[in-house]
């Protein structure tokens, strides 16, 4: 086809688009969406990305449940959320189309795989004996570009000897090609990336760079696609820049802060979706020390990691929501030992199992209050991909500045989902060098001692100790310790008062953290309090509603616990608090019982980040509330 | 199936409260060569091992004798005291890490073993000791028992066998006889008991021993090769809870019945018990109990124990809750196999030899990176 003569493409400059791949969970969607992602860094332009897949590793072929998809919302603006609603849909097959459709916009581009809408795959995606690209109503008011995309495929490979699983495998480089010649995409990195995965396999490798450029040179010829886009660079901070999921964050956020503090780091789980990244991403920095240990199960994930602690190292476990669950006596055992560890919860839809794949925020209360007795612990959520970095490492200092274990309480969206990441220095990363004891601290009987659980201070934290330290040799257990000493303790006073004093060194974290910082208006109408993952929307809700004339800020929470120090006189600047959630109604239960003032919950749990809109639209029904 | 018996003494053993002798006689286990530590280290004592709590176990416990032959052992053992950890889960023998005057950890119900897992890992120099029950190591904690057997993680499991939970007043425990009356079982237990050898050896320990609080010096003998044995030595110690369980023991620790109803393990040594009188002999793949003294048997059709044999170390735990068979003694097995820390850390030093030390910056710039001006 390359002697054909390309037809001339009229060139449209737009500011942002939503484009979501979606098909069967074998068609490798997540890797079309992850190098189209690339590609966009590539290009320069902010991005935010929502892979959405199903439990099933392989759902049968062709069904609705096995449909994967990867939505990525980019532009020259400033881009926060994967985008509410879908300007392209690339749907491989006719369930991927039927799943899909409801968040295409009205007017909106459909590229379907042509060959995939065949009697059988039409049954299964319950479309029946109608072919919704035959029907004339299904896709009705949407711009739809039928491709054959199979068939081409089938073709291109004519030649490379491989047999027909091979080439059905490889139809989703045919759409990543079309995809990224439609938004001026470059070619460069997803050839690349082919190059290096299949290095040892030159056939597969050939075929697909083939396939790609075919894709690529196919909307060039046809005359199907009269325009192309073009999305200019985004304006963001000077720096140097890369594309960062949130679960590579949390990692390199970890290796950071056993630099930094010069502690080796064991970091212990038992594989969980969507915690297991972290681990497959820590279990390869082993020239940075980092310690990687599978355990057999949750709990001994947890014990592995009060085990690292008490040595001296920095221990840290993931898991996701069941297994924070099984961890929670061993957090409580943390909690009385006073050792720095940091826990962190990948939150995935729940109770139960729940929606092992799906983002959900609905383990705030777990985290805070989950566990037997009083056993507070500070918890930080990040509130971006990016983020995660920053939060990791800062739960890191935290735990060790404070003797405490703490929590990190990220979610499936944050971990999967990617930014463009502005790469800090090393040498920018404040060191936090830790001081183990070595000398004893106290004389008991005229005789110079050691006691665990005399306390800094200021901090109120316990010294650490090492064990291979001469004569600081000490016993550390779950039973209440006599204060100072940590011998066991049973009377009434001393367990009030250590109960007081685990709570207060918690407290006290919020020396380190800074006032919340108001996005929007200082004061006014609304102000929306969020925590974690729902940063982006927020802000865009706050953006689009001060747009359309409300006085409306808001906070986004990164501790749940300390609250940041000030949020109490930012709160009396506002008239209505709204508090969006994905759970149903955690925080706003923690806001009400500190602050005493009518919060306003927006729920919601469909495995599903909020869309902006659906916050800017709660904004205003509590706005009016207000002038009613 | 057993008779249901209230936690009595089992008949025939009325002086069974008397102090007894230790009931291997003249018989005296010996370290096989090679394996002995370096004698008593000059300086530190028992005292030196001996914290300054008090001891609250129930008077005449089982644990007290454990407890004293640790702290004597200790001196014997070369190490430094700062780099010895008891851990310990929950249950009347994990207080025993409160006693030491080491670093110590009383942990949760169970959890020991993933604590030193966590902390020999990260500290392989670090001599640590694990303090168990049969409740703790075979009921809550039996998942970690046996993944730290198959690791291979290096430390010394002190398993108190009790056949009860004394802690929580006297129900049955994974090892209680089937039919055991209790609180918790008035009508008899419906589950059988664990054999907690055979459940160490299908882990995939490397070594395997059983000894008894009423002999503290065989048991001072095993938790000595216990000690010098790199990766994760397992010793279950029968221990008498004279509270709720009393003599459970008895039929093998008491001067009256001990010489008929136990056989030493021995490497290298033929398997005769009962003075001399009886041995144990292989019928194909069968034990069999013979008697030396009717002339159709002599030693040499007796069993020579190896405990390097993984199959003999077998049918030695499988004798066991049968009425014509001794309970042996002794290591069952021994065979150093690598750890699981020394692998660990021979993967950092090999991939940072192939790699290099790790660059942060490096790090935070993988992948395709762009500049903004």
């Amino acid at each position: 086809m390359s002697e054909e003569v390309a037809v001339k493409k009229q060139v449209k400059q737009i500011s942002e688009a939503t484009i979501l791949f979606a098909g069967d969970s074998g068609d490798g969607m997540q890797l079309t969406g992850s190098q189209f992602t690339l590609a966009t860094a590539f290009a320069h332009n902010d991005l935010a990305t929502l892979p959405d897949f199903p439990a099933e590793i392989r759902a049968p072929a062709g069904t609705t449940y096995g449909v994967s998809g990867f939505q990525l919302h980019f532009g020259s603006i400033n881009i926060r959320t994967p985008g509410d609603e879908v300007d392209l849909l690339v749907a491989m097959n006719p369930a991927a189309l039927k799943v899909n459709l409801s968040r295409v916009r009205r007017g909106g581009a459909i590229m379907v795989n042509k060959s995939a809408f065949k009697p059988h795959n039409l049954k299964l995606a319950g479309y029946g004996s109608t072919n919704p690209l035959e029907d004339g109503k299904t896709l009705a008011g949407y711009q739809v570009f039928s491709v054959e995309i199979s068939r081409m495929t089938e073709e291109a490979l004519k030649g490379f000897g491989l047999d027909k699983k091979a080439v059905d495998r490889s139809k989703n480089m045919f759409a990543l090609g079309l995809a990224l010649w439609l938004y001026s995409r470059p070619l460069e990195p997803a050839v690349a990336w082919l190059s290096n995965k299949f290095a040892k396999r030159p056939t597969i490798r050939d075929a697909n760079i083939h396939l790609l450029k075919k894709g690529y040179h196919f909307g060039e010829t046809t005359e199907d696609f009269i325009v192309k886009y073009e999305v200019a660079p985004a304006v963001l901070q000077p720096g140097r820049y890369r594309a960062i999921r949130g679960a590579q964050a949390i990692a390199m956020g970890l290796v950071a802060a056993a630099a930094k503090s010069r502690l080796r780091l064991l970091y212990s789980s038992y594989p969980i979706t969507p915690a297991s990244d972290l681990l497959h991403e820590l279990s390869r920095h082993k020239n940075f020390g980092i310690m990687t240990f599978q355990a057999e199960d949750e709990i001994a994930a947890i014990g592995a990691t009060i085990g690292a602690s008490f040595g001296g190292n920095l221990g840290v476990c993931a898991t996701s929501g069941p297994g924070l669950a099984l961890k929670s006596e061993g957090i409580g055992l943390a909690v009385m030992m006073e050792l720095p560890m940091v826990i962190i919860d990948v939150q995935r839809g729940g109770p139960s199992t729940g929606l092992p794949t799906k983002t959900e925020q609905s383990d705030l209360f777990q985290s805070l209050y989950g566990r037997n007795g009083e056993s507070p612990l500070p918890v930080i959520a990040p509130t971006t991909p990016g983020d995660c970095f920053y939060a990791s490492y800062e739960a890191c200092r935290l735990a060790v500045k404070y003797m405490c274990p703490v929590i990190l309480l990220a979610d499936g969206y944050l971990a999967n989902g990617a930014e463009p990441w502005r790469i800090p220095r090393a040498a920018d990363l404040a060191d936090f060098p830790v001081t183990f004891a070595s000398k004893t601290n106290r004389v008991v009987d005229g005789k110079p001692s050691f006691l665990p659980y005399v306390r800094d201070e200021r901090t109120l934290a316990r010294a650490w100790v090492k064990p291979g330290t001469k004569g600081l040799e000490h016993r550390l257990g779950g039973l209440e310790k006599e204060n100072e000493t940590g011998n066991v303790s049973y009377d009434p006073d001393n367990h009030q008062l250590m109960t007081n004093l685990r709570a207060e060194k918690v407290a006290r974290v919020a020396q380190d953290i800074a006032e919340p910082c108001v996005y929007g208006d200082k004061e006014g109408d609304v102000l929306v309090v969020g925590w974690g993952s729902t940063q982006g929307a927020i802000r865009v809700a706050v953006d689009r509603a001060r747009n359309r004339g409300l006085r409306v800020g808001s906070i986004q929470l990164r501790f749940l616990n300390p609250l940041p120090p000030g949020l109490g006189t930012a709160l009396t600047r506002y008239k209505r608090f709204l508090v969006p959630e994905l759970n149903m109604g955690q925080l706003v239960r923690l806001l009400r019982d500190r602050f005493l003032l009518p919060f306003t919950a927006l729920s919601k749990v469909q495995g599903r980040p909020f869309q902006a809109s659906e916050i800017e639209d709660a904004i205003f029904d509590l706005a009016r509330r207000d002038h009613a | 199936m057993p008779e249901s018996r209230k936690p009595t003494l089992p008949p025939g053993f009325g002086a069974a409260r008397k102090r007894p002798k230790a009931p291997f006689g003249p018989r005296k286990a010996k370290l096989p060569a090679g394996n002995g530590r370096p004698a008593k280290k000059p300086g530190l004592t028992r005292k030196d091992f001996t914290s300054d709590q008090d001891v609250r176990w129930c008077p005449g416990c089982g644990d007290y004798a454990i407890l004293a032959t640790v702290q004597r052992l200790m001196p014997q053992l070369g190490v430094k005291r700062e780099e010895v950890v008891f851990i310990s889960g929950i249950g009347c023998s994990s207080r025993f890490p409160y006693y030491m005057d080491t670093y110590g950890v009383h942990s949760i119900h169970g959890r020991a073993p993933t604590i030193a897992t966590g902390l020999k890992a990260s500290r392989p120099e670090l001599d640590i000791w694990i303090v168990t029950g049969d409740g703790d190591a075979l009921s809550i904690g039996g998942n970690h028992l046996i993944h730290i057997l198959r690791r291979n993680i290096g430390c010394q499991i002190l398993l108190f066998n009790n056949q009860i939970y004394g802690l929580t007043k006297g129900q049955f425990s994974p090892t209680s006889e089937l039919g055991k009356v209790t609180m918790s079982s008035p009508y008899g237990s419906a589950s059988p008991p664990f054999n907690p050898i055979s459940v160490a050896l299908g882990a995939g320990g490397s070594f395997v021993a059983r000894t008894a609080d009423r002999d503290t010096k065989h048991l001072a003998t095993i938790l000595k090769r216990a000690h010098a044995h790199a990766g994760s030595a397992m010793v279950e110690i029968y221990q008498n809870c004279n509270i709720y369980n009393d003599g459970a023991f008895f039929e093998f620790t008491e001067k009256a019945t001990k010489a008929q109803r136990t056989v030493l393990l021995e490497h290298g040594k033929p398997m005769v018990y009962d003075n001399g009188n009886r041995a144990i002999r292989l019928d194909g793949f069968r034990p069999e109990a013979v008697d030396l003294t009717s002339g159709a048997w002599s030693v040499s059709d007796a069993i020579i124990y190896d405990e390097t044999s993984l199959e003999l170390a077998g049918i030695a735990s499988r004798m066991f809750l049968s009425p014509d068979m001794p309970r042996p003694f002794g290591v069952f097995y021994c065979n150093e196999r690598e750890t699981y820390e020394s692998r660990l850390h021979a993967q950092l030093q090999h991939v940072t030899r192939l790699r290099g030390k790790g660059d942060l910056d490096a790090l935070l710039g993988t992948g395709d990176t762009w500049e903004v001006a």
